[in-house]
């Protein structure tokens, strides 16, 4: 029912990460967004911040809801989707693609292993 | 005990919308998205299932008596077919709820129909019969909420919409807060110029037997409760239990901004701690805001002064679909209350930049 792509990992708070050569990117999932319905608002960190995995980095916001977004690796942000800030809605629209929220430089590129794959991010939501 | 459900629910569900409780009910809060119902109803018209308010009916040679008491307003000036806008207050003049009164065509005296908060039947319903009783007047009371399913239908084409619905009927020669029976879909429903939307639109009181029947006579976008609190909130309208509660939020209808509900020339409970409360003047009152910074404010946020001193409660909040900007509304010392003072939200601790700003926030 809901979009999970088989190209990227999945935290059971909802967040994925996908590596797109020496950077990895964050991001909500699908069911996420549908979850929040219309997104109004989200906040993220800058350039140069530090992300601990599993620990709080920012919030994306709905019209109903405030959801705080976890990080799913450790590392050094080295982008940030400043679309975002004037756009919000790109969330809710390709959550996948336009959507993507960090670049993240890994610290530790072990603790990918804790992440969900897509098959268990799928019975997760289903 | 389970939640209450309108007549309409498997509709709803079948409809794809997502359901949330209200005041005890499970009420559909949206079907697809907030933004795109709200920008329906600005734009073009909208319908919603707001069954779960409450409804009760007065009846009786001192039905006229029994209303006057318990509510602000002067019910006197109700024709057959006006209705007001109205508060129940306590004894210490705070608000209990806000209510419109419709007065029903006479039958053999005159009759009245109430609709307090969802929620809120039993307990008024045990106002009015204990206080009747106790004046010891000739009235009848009835909880009639699940009676009646009860739809709005709102935006500037609502008129054509319930007019292709009951084109029998003159509903475009109501005018604002007037009501009529009218023949929907061959269902005789109570039809009223009223809402809470802002937009022109009618709130329509059908039996609950022939719910199906006269939603699906109406054509409009189906709208969630999410959007019906933005909408309001827009135009700066009090949500029970929010923006006033006896329990939580107790305000006068002099704070709440709604003192026009206020006739002092009648007798009611809380009569005279009104008039007191007037004399006195308010220190606190209801304003609305926007935050010129970027965020979103809460229900529970604090206000702060230029100081950084807490000084009000943010009691409604959102990201106006109309405007996309943030707006909120609160209560804050009256010195804080005029349009363009700047104050501070503080959106989970971090303070935001904010202004007063007197709704409606849309024209």
């Amino acid at each position: 029912m809901f979009e999970i792509p088989d190209d990227r990992k999945y935290l059971e708070s909802h967040e994925w990460t996908t590596t797109e050569g020496d950077a990895v990117k964050i991001g909500i999932s699908d069911f996420a967004q549908d979850e929040l319905g219309d997104v109004v608002f989200v906040e993220l960190p800058a350039e140069g911040d530090e992300l601990a995995a599993g620990e709080e980095f920012g919030v994306v916001e709905s019209i109903k809801a405030v959801s705080d977004l976890y990080a799913p690796i450790s590392g050094t942000v080295t982008a940030v989707n400043e679309e975002l800030f004037d756009a919000p809605e790109l969330l809710n629209d390709d959550p996948y693609g336009d959507g993507w929220m960090l670049a993240v430089e890994p610290a530790d590129t072990s603790e990918f292993d804790d992440l969900l794959s897509p098959e268990e991010y799928r019975e997760q939501t289903e | 005990m389970g939640l209450r459900k309108p007549p309409l629910y498997d509709v709803h569900a079948d409809a794809g919308a997502t359901f949330t409780e209200f005041g005890g009910w499970d009420m559909p809060v949206e079907y697809d998205s907030i933004k795109a119902e709200h920008a329906a109803v600005r734009e073009s018209v909208g319908i919603f299932d707001v069954s779960h308010m409450s409804e009760i009916e007065v009846s009786g040679p001192d039905a006229t008596a029994l209303m006057q008491r318990l509510t602000t307003n002067d019910v006197t000036a109700l024709e057959p077919g006006d209705s007001q806008y109205s508060a129940i207050v306590n004894d210490e003049g705070v608000i209990v709820d806000d209510t419109v009164v419709y007065r029903l065509p006479d039958r053999d005296e005159r009759v009245y129909l109430f609709v307090p908060n969802a929620g809120h039947d039993e307990e008024m319903y045990d106002r009015w019969t204990s206080f009747r009783d106790d004046w010891d007047l000739d009235a009848t009371v009835e909880d009639v909420t699940e009676d009646w399913a009860m739809f709005a239908v709102q935006g500037p084409d609502a008129l054509d919409s319930v007019t292709d619905a009951a084109p029998d009927a003159a509903l475009g020669d109501l005018s604002k807060f007037q009501a009529t029976f009218a023949d929907v879909a061959g269902v005789e429903c109570w039809v009223a110029r009223t809402g809470y939307t802002g937009e022109d639109g009618f709130e329509l009181l059908c039996p609950w037997a022939d719910a199906e029947t006269v939603w699906a006579a109406l054509e409009a976008t189906p709208c969630g409760l999410g959007s019906r609190d933005t909408l309001r909130l827009e135009m700066g309208y009090l949500l029970s239990g929010q923006d006033f509660d006896p329990e939580t939020e107790p305000r006068t209808p002099y704070e709440a901004g709604i003192g026009f509900v206020v006739d002092l020339d009648t007798e009611f409970v809380g009569r005279d701690a009104l008039e007191r409360r007037r004399e006195a003047g308010v220190e606190e009152t209801f304003v609305g805001f926007a935050l010129l910074d970027r965020g979103v404010p809460r229900h529970g946020y604090d206000i702060a002064n230029s100081d950084g001193e807490v000084i009000g409660v943010v009691t409604s909040g959102t990201m106006s679909p109309t405007l996309s900007e943030p707006i909120g509304l609160g209560y804050v010392p009256v010195e804080y209350a005029d349009d363009e003072t700047e104050v501070s939200v503080l959106v989970r601790g971090r303070e935001k930049r904010a202004v007063i700003v007197t709704p409606p926030f849309i024209n």
